[in-house]
């Protein structure tokens, strides 16, 4: 069989493509379902909507090993935070009182890479409202 | 290991049903059980503090269940209604099960 020179040009760009995609979805796609399990247990299985929730972060964190972050979503039960690109996504999950000020609650987190935070807050009803928001690293923080 | 130190700030007065801001942040590494010893190549095993609580005369005020992805010396920030005079209670419970605890007294005018 003779491969015309269009044919195996067509072939190299397709493969490299190939494995691109799969190089690239492989991870995200793992990571993805770690982040919805964790959705689906915190909620109970409630689709979370949009709402009335804010995370305060900055848009460049030099420094992956603290990054400053606030969530707020009035009237809450509780909030889960969630790195979606960290080994282990899970970051904290803060339960609010009658004692409670405002539902809402800051702290310092760890990012590995460039990647977006997931908040989800379940409010008293049972119903859940969620927010995302991207942060770029400069400098991973969690050794290696 | 360093000494796991905790440390808060809280306003000594507040006036009835005032909402406070509470500071709060413990000395503690937070071994994510993720990093490895450059030398043996093993993984250092994972000790964090896994449970921050706050409490005002007994009363549950605020809650954190924490993980790996919470940077070392863990600081929280909250906000916090006060009722009445009383002392507010923090707890950090470590992987290891061990309790750092601290109570500080608000007086309301």
């Amino acid at each position: 069989m003779t491969v015309t020179r269009r044919e195996a040009l067509g072939l190299a760009v397709g493969g490299a493509a190939a494995l691109t995609t799969l190089r690239f979805t492989a991870p995200a796609f793992a990571a993805g379902n770690a982040v919805e399990d964790a959705i689906v247990e915190f909620t109970g299985g409630a689709k979370p909507g949009s709402g009335d929730i804010t995370i305060g972060a900055p848009e460049i964190a030099e420094n992956g090993n603290t990054v400053p972050i606030e969530v707020s979503a009035p009237g809450a039960a509780s909030i889960m935070l969630l790195a979606a690109g960290n080994p282990s996504p899970g970051v904290a999950t803060f339960h609010f009182s009658a004692l409670s000020g405002a539902q809402e609650a800051k702290t310092r987190i760890r990012l590995a890479k460039t990647q977006d935070i997931v908040a989800i807050a379940k409010m008293p009803d049972g119903s859940a409202i969620m927010t995302k928001r991207s942060v770029k690293v400069t400098i991973g923080g969690c050794g290696g | 290991m360093a000494k796991v130190k905790p440390r808060v700030k809280v306003p000594k007065k507040a006036s009835v049903n005032e909402v406070v801001t509470i500071k709060t942040l413990i000395s503690h590494p937070m071994e994510s059980g993720q990093r490895k010893d450059k030398k043996t190549g093993e993984t250092i095993p994972r000790k964090i503090i896994n449970k921050f609580a706050a409490s005002f005369n007994g009363e549950p005020v605020f809650m954190a269940d924490i993980e790996p992805s919470v940077s070392a010396n863990p600081y929280i920030e909250f906000q916090m209604r006060i009722p009445e005079s009383g002392a507010v209670r923090f707890e950090w419970t470590d992987d290891d099960g061990s309790v750092y605890d601290m109570e500080k007294k608000i007086t309301v005018a």
